[in-house]
Order: C-alpha cells, then structure tokens, then sequence
C-alpha cells in the first residue's frame, strides 16, 4: 500500500493525455504558420482584440452572466425552502431535483427545440388559451432559458449544501438578539451561504461561457458564441492557431474565477465537487 | 400558509424542470408527424428507431465505450487514489491539482487539446481516440468517489493485517479493497453515466463511422425535430430512471447491512452525500 511506483500509471497517463495536450494548445496559440516556417507570434491573441470577436466575448459574457443571475435568483428560495422544514421527506425532494439532471445534456436542450418552435408546445398552449404566439426560438431568450434549464440544478446544489449544515441555533440567537427576519436573512444566513452561492456562481458560469450546444441548437445556426467560434476555428476552417488563443483566453476566465472562488472559500479545503 | 407558498415555488420550479421531458415523452407516442396535433397513440417511432442502423450502431458504441472507459478508468483512478492518499505536502497538492485539470476545464477546452495531442502524434480518430478521451475525462472523478472511504479508513486496519500475517498483497485485497468498495463502485457508475453523458469531448475526437448516440442525436437536432429522437429520449431517460432505482436500492440495502454488522459499535459516517451520489 505505500510503494509509490503505484502511481505511476496515473501519471503517464495524466502526462500524455493531459499535460501534453495542454501544452500543444499553447504552443499552437504563440505560433503562426508562415511560408518561411513556423514562428512564435502574438498574432492570435490581436486577432481576438478584432470588433467582431469582441463582440462574441461580449455576448457571451452578457448571456453567461445573465443566466448565472437567473439561476441565482430562482435557486436560492429553492436551496433555502429545501434546506427549511417545509418538506417532511427532504430526501425525496432532492432526489426528484436532481433527476431531469441524470437525462442526456444534449436531449435536454433538445426537448427545448420541441417546445419552443413555432408549432411546439408553448404556442399550441398559449393559442389554445387565446393568446397570441411568441416566437422566441432562435433568439438571445432562448439560449439564456436553455443555459438556465440545463445548469440551474448546479447553483442549487452547493448552495443547499451550504445551508443544511447552518447552526440553527445561530439563527435563533439572532433573532432572539433582536433582528427581524429580513436581517437575519441579510446579515447572518446570507454570508454564512457564500461559500456554496460563490461555488454555484462558478458552477453555473464557466459551462454557460463555454457552451457550444445550447447555443447552436436553441440559438440557430447563425448565433455565435464564444464555444461556437472555438468550434468553428477546429471543425470548419481548422485555425488551430487562432481557436487555441481563443481556447487560452477562456482559460484565464476559468482560473479567475477558481481564484476568486478559492479566496472566498478560505479554509474549507477538503472538498470534492461543490 | 408560508409553508404552502414555499412548497408552490418548489413544485413550480419541478413543473419548469420536468414539462420539457414530459412533453418529449408524449410526443414519442404521437401519430403525427407536426407537432402542434394530437394524432393518436402509436409506437411506430420506437419501431423505426430500432430499425435506424445509424442510432443502432451508435448505441452500441455508446455502451461500449462506456462500459470499457468506465472499468479502465477504475482501475487507474483507485490506484491512483491510494497513492495520492499515501502522499504528503507539495506531492500530494500537486497531483489533487492535476487530477482536478480535467473536472475544472471547460468540456469543450479539453476536447480540443486531446484532438490536437491525437492529429499531432498522426492517431487515426475513431473508436481508440474515443476511447482515450474518455478513459481521461472519468479518471479525477473515480479518483474524488475512492479518496473519501481512503480518508475514512482505519489506518491501524492495514497493519493489524500485517501483524496478523498476511502478506502486504493479502492485506490489499482482503482488507483495503473491500473496505473502499463502495466508492470504488460509486466511482464506476459515475464514470459510466458522464461517459454516456458525455457530448462536447465525443464530439472532437472521434472520427468517421463511430459515433455515440449524443453525437446522433446532435447531427439529428440540428435538421430539427424528429419524432425519432423523442422516442430515444424517452428510452434513455426511462433507462436511467430504473438504474437510479437500482443504484438507489443498493445503497439502501447496503447500509440495512452495515447497521447489522456494526451493531453496537460507534456509528459510522458512511461517505453517501445525497449531493455527490446523485451528480
């Protein structure tokens, strides 16, 4: 059990299938081919700086972080009701929760496809009930309701976890010190969930950043975001070199965030997942 | 009456999660082909589905990379749980960062690396490449199901084993193994599901002729709906709702067992976080 020859399996495999990759993205994003050979560039990080593919990093942002809030906003009561004494069997609740979260990422958003379209479900809803059509598939709204279906459960989660474990005698002690609900809430359970909202916040960001498929299947073809044009950069006009600089820009987002998660959560080191 | 508003939120919230995967079931068994009509109950698009050879052969490529990838990965990652377990300082903060690389990178960051690391070294992509990739992404959480049961383990176990006289093989086998057991199960059931899941990483590195059922499915999507993909949908999900039941009952009985065997000695924190088990 202590010969530490034991690992080294995990770590070849780690060096060939992780580490190596990973240095390929960088080199093929310093580099350029020219006819002269391959040199070392900063030339596809500029072209990111280009109106067009700012304008992607924007929207992306904008969209990511539209639906982190959302999640943040429908999540929380969730976490908090789950958390509070208003189920008698909390266990079934989460389960039930945590099950659309089991079925295929992709059929998920591809459910939204059916109920969205122009005869889906929504629609044949809304006329039924005399109401006018909305057409929203293909559209900002659509990709944000798609991220927010598909990663809600992510800000929930951590943020239950977080709560459950809350001293209720804290709680207690400050409203018998004086504090009316509303404080209590905003000066003692609130910065005592911080930890799980900021680890939710990651959880909910960085695939939403990332995404390719939502935004393909909910937003059209023609709606580019960020994991569109990394896509785009490999699969259709194979720019390794552009979509590794784009690949390297996301990755600085990632470990942001992870620092500024890493320094809101202190201490609590020994955690898996969330 | 604020107990009722908070469980109509909770229950809306499940109507907001469900509706989508409902509304795709009862679409599987509609008749006809535009979605706005009810035409009648019919199974003829599970019939065609089974007889699509193209969402065939992606099934069973899909089983089989996932049953493959997951036993591979669990064999990897448990080793490598308990050296990373038996390490210290600088070592073991290290390799805890390596294994999480792949947890914490966006799906679509590694799939591209591992598609470049597969043209750069002139790997044809298909079924092996496939294969590789999903080996890589299951390992850290075979890893991070196995180190909490190391943590919980008795340290003096092992060398009562050894005092005993066995031999440090039989003390692994007979007293280390079956002790982390359940997470070296939980971890492989883990990494099946993430490999079925799995799309983005799929996505990039395989090549012609083999693809997953996500890979159909996306390739399908993208023309629009099709009655096909409802009826898939409702398999699968029908599919994972009875293993969750399975792996639920397990678990269950599995404690039953403990409870039993442990009767009267110290309760022990069994390491099942509904959170972790139901990811």
């Amino acid at each position: 059990m202590k010969k530490s020859s034991s690992m080294i399996p995990y770590l070849i495999w780690m060096a060939l299938f992780i580490i190596i990759p990973m240095l390929l993205v960088v080199y093929y994003a310093f580099t350029v081919k020219t006819p002269e050979g391959i040199t070392w560039s900063l030339d596809n990080f500029a072209r990111f700086f280009e109106p067009i593919y700012l304008k992607v990093l924007w929207r992306s942002l904008a969209l990511a972080l539209g639906s982190t809030l959302i999640c943040l906003l429908l999540g929380y009561p969730v976490a908090m009701i789950m958390a509070g004494n208003a189920f008698t069997r909390k266990n079934v609740v989460m389960l039930l929760f945590v099950i659309p979260m089991w079925m295929n990422f992709l059929l998920r958003t591809y459910a939204w496809l059916a109920i969205l379209e122009r005869n889906g479900f929504l629609n044949v809803l809304l006329t039924s009930l005399g109401l006018p059509r909305l057409n929203i598939l293909y559209t900002n709204t659509a990709v944000v309701l798609g991220m927010v279906y598909n990663f809600l459960p992510f800000m929930v989660l951590p943020i239950y976890s977080v709560l459950s474990k809350i001293d209720k005698g804290v709680i207690e002690a400050a409203g018998d010190l004086g504090a009316n609900p509303v404080q209590v809430f905003t000066r003692v359970i609130f910065p005592l969930s911080l930890p799980g909202v900021i680890s939710g916040i990651t959880m909910v960001f960085m695939p939403a950043l990332t995404t390719f498929v939502i935004s393909r299947l909910l937003g059209g073809g023609q709606f580019t975001l960020i994991g569109n044009l990394i896509e785009q950069q490999f699969l259709v006009v194979a720019d390794w070199g552009f979509g590794s600089a784009i690949s390297m820009v996301m990755i600085i987002f990632i470990l942001l965030s992870m620092a500024i998660m890493s320094f809101f959560e202190g201490e609590d080191k020994e955690k898996t997942l969330w | 009456m604020v107990k009722f508003i908070k469980r109509c939120y909770v229950y809306l919230i499940f109507v907001f999660l469900y509706m989508p995967i409902v509304v795709l079931m009862a679409y599987s068994f509609n008749d006809s082909r535009s979605r706005g009509t009810w035409g009648g109950f019919t199974l003829k698009w599970y019939v065609e589905l089974f007889q699509d050879r193209t969402i065939m052969t992606s099934l069973y490529y899909t089983l089989l990379i996932g049953v493959s990838s997951a036993l591979i990965a669990t064999i990897i990652g448990t080793i490598a749980a308990i050296g990373i377990h038996n390490s210290r300082g600088l070592k073991k903060k290290m390799l805890m960062n390596i294994t999480y690389i792949p947890v914490l990178n966006p799906d679509i960051v590694t799939a591209i690396s591992l598609m470049i690391l597969f043209v750069f070294a002139k790997v044809r992509l298909g079924f092996l490449t496939l294969l590789l990739a999903h080996i890589t992404f299951n390992i850290p959480y075979v890893i991070l199901s196995v180190l909490p049961k190391l943590r919980q383990l008795n340290i003096h176990l092992y060398e009562a084993a050894l005092d005993l006289g066995a031999t440090p093989t039989q003390a692994f086998w007979k007293v280390i193994i079956p002790e982390i057991m359940p997470g070296i199960v939980t971890g492989m059931l883990l990494a099946f599901t993430l490999s079925i899941d799995d799309f983005v990483i799929s996505f990039f590195t395989t090549g012609s002729g083999v693809s997953t059922l996500s890979i159909t499915a996306y390739s399908m999507a993208r023309r629009g709906i099709n009655p096909k993909i409802n009826a898939l949908s409702t398999i699968m999900f029908v599919s994972v709702l009875v293993l969750l039941v399975i792996v639920n009952l397990r678990q269950e009985m599995e404690q039953k067992k403990e409870r039993g065997k442990k009767n009267g000695t110290k309760k022990q924190n069994r390491s099942y976080s509904p959170e972790f088990d139901n990811l």
